[in-house]
């Protein structure tokens, strides 16, 4: 008898999973449930070449010509709303279920909103196509975008404004942007970026609230300055999509945990992508990562989980990118406060540089901006250097 | 035929670019020659400064994977494959035939 495999959420981890699990030679049926309407699609251009009309829809499409050789079965525009763990069910919004022998879990992550941001036009968040449409719609009759919020999302967008032609101004509660993943002095040197290309740059500064009736106006501060907004983005994190596994018996915390393979505290059951906070063995604790790269690796090694297939958990080198006003920026690692930076190639005057991040004189991080060769050659040391768990 | 450079100055897990209109990336995959087209199918990125995994390229910006023998996408988010060119070694020199596609690629 055939068995079913049920793929909750069809972006790059659930796709990602799907073709794992064909990769690993599973012939069963796979049903991929998806709550937008959209088939897979990749969502770092949404703040970049999509945001700036430069790439199409059919651009960042995800699905290749040999996915039909995949033989999935989508259910797109579908919310799942309640997962049956003893019966293996995935219960769905339009009252139907999804009986399934394996479940993956990679629901992902929504954008943060402002508490009392609803309600008012030109107020946004990124994270979605139909977002980034808005989005876009709305940019291109303004004049005056101001960004909450510098962080990669908010940074990008800001750059990609600028470029539009909008006066933008970036507001960070945080007295440095990007402290948190890069580390003060390498956040202050990326956030140089905005006074070089025109955005201002606010930092140490609340928001109060948003100014506006039926339509934001302005945005304010925390010592009473208004900014005026034809538009505003809300760009301060994201949280896991697991509210609707919240009576399905699989644990939570800050995501769905699981261990270093994927496994939940369920049988059958794994979860990928943003939505998981899997058990990290270098940290020694549960890790969320939101990282285009996790999104795409990680499934591998859950699904062969679910499959019942050996194998030491990987450990994957985390790695991200962002590309800011025509910047190139990535980083590859983990760092903690008080490891110590060293430039190893070119300067931070001609935003072409690459350093390293060591501890106890061994390189543990490495950040490159504009400089891809280089970084990919410490990339590919450091991964070799992480010793496998076994 | 171009000539590339000497084989001893393509060592295994290296990449060379070959400038030209349309620029072609050399790979040694542990004493094979490999030649694709050096800019990714997604984006303007050199596949020469990408990450060489078996046989497989990883572009160094956003990641998307190319099959060296085939170029074919392995990864996403490119979709289009790159071409192969034909690797020959005369005389101790790597040369690429471009527009040649390698044995066995599509």
């Amino acid at each position: 008898m055939s068995t079913t495999i049920a793929v909750v959420g069809a972006s790059l981890a659930g796709l990602s999973a799907a073709r794992a699990l064909r990769d690993q030679s599973y012939d069963g049926r796979i049903v991929v449930i998806g709550d937008e309407v959209h088939a897979p699609y990749d969502r770092p251009p949404l703040s970049k070449e999509f945001l700036a009309g430069t790439a199409s829809r059919q651009d960042i499409a995800l699905g290749a010509p040999d996915d039909e050789d995949l033989q999935l079965e989508w259910r797109l525009g579908t919310t799942a709303v309640g997962l049956d763990s003893l019966g293996r069910s995935v219960r769905l919004a339009d009252g139907s279920a999804v009986r399934a022998d394996g479940v993956v879990l990679a629901t992902g992550a929504r954008a943060r909103r402002l508490p009392g941001g609803d309600g008012l036009d030109g107020v946004h968040v990124l994270r979605s196509l139909d977002d980034a449409i808005a989005l876009r719609e709305d940019l291109a009759v303004a004049e005056r975008l101001v960004v909450i919020g510098a962080g990669f999302i908010g940074a990008e967008v800001a750059a990609t404004a600028r470029t539009l032609g909008l006066d933008v101004t970036v507001v960070e509660t945080q007295p440095v942007p990007l402290a948190g993943p890069l580390g003060a002095d390498l956040g202050a040197v990326c956030a140089q970026l905005h006074a070089d290309h025109g955005t201002r740059l606010l930092v140490g500064t609340g928001v109060a609230g948003l100014v506006g009736t039926g339509r934001v106006e302005a945005v304010e501060l925390t010592d009473g300055t208004r900014l005026p907004a034809d538009v505003v983005v809300v760009g301060i994190g994201a949280a896991p999509n697991t509210e609707w596994l919240t009576h399905s018996g699989v644990a939570l915390g800050n995501g769905v945990l699981t261990d270093a393979r994927g496994a939940t505290t369920v049988p059958g059951v794994v979860a990928v992508g943003d939505c998981a906070a899997t058990w990290s063995v270098a940290a020694g604790r549960h890790v969320r990562t939101e990282h285009w790269t996790n999104a795409l690796e990680q499934p591998a090694t859950a699904t062969a989980a679910l499959l019942g297939a050996g194998g030491p958990a990987p450990t994957p080198v985390p790695y991200f990118w962002s590309d800011q006003y025509g910047a190139r920026i990535q980083f590859a690692g983990s760092r903690r406060e008080g490891d110590v930076v060293r430039l190893v190639e070119g300067s931070f005057a001609d935003r072409s540089f690459l350093v390293a991040y060591e501890r106890d004189g061994h390189p543990v991080a490495v950040l490159g901006m504009n400089q891809p060769r280089l970084f990919t050659r410490w990339r590919r040391q450091l991964r070799s250097a992480v010793p496998t768990a076994s | 035929m171009i000539p590339v450079c000497p084989t001893t100055a393509l060592p295994p897990g290296e990449a060379i670019r070959v400038e030209g209109d349309e620029p072609i990336a050399v790979f040694n995959v542990d004493g094979e020659f490999y030649a694709i087209d050096d800019t990714c199918t997604h984006q303007d990125a050199s596949l020469a400064d990408g990450w060489l995994d078996g046989c497989a390229v990883e572009c160094p910006l956003h990641a998307s994977c190319f099959d060296l023998r085939t170029g074919k996408v392995s990864g996403p988010p490119a979709k289009t494959p790159v071409r192969t060119h034909r690797v020959v070694v005369a005389d101790g020199v790597v040369h690429v035939q471009p527009g040649v596609a390698a044995e066995g690629a599509a």
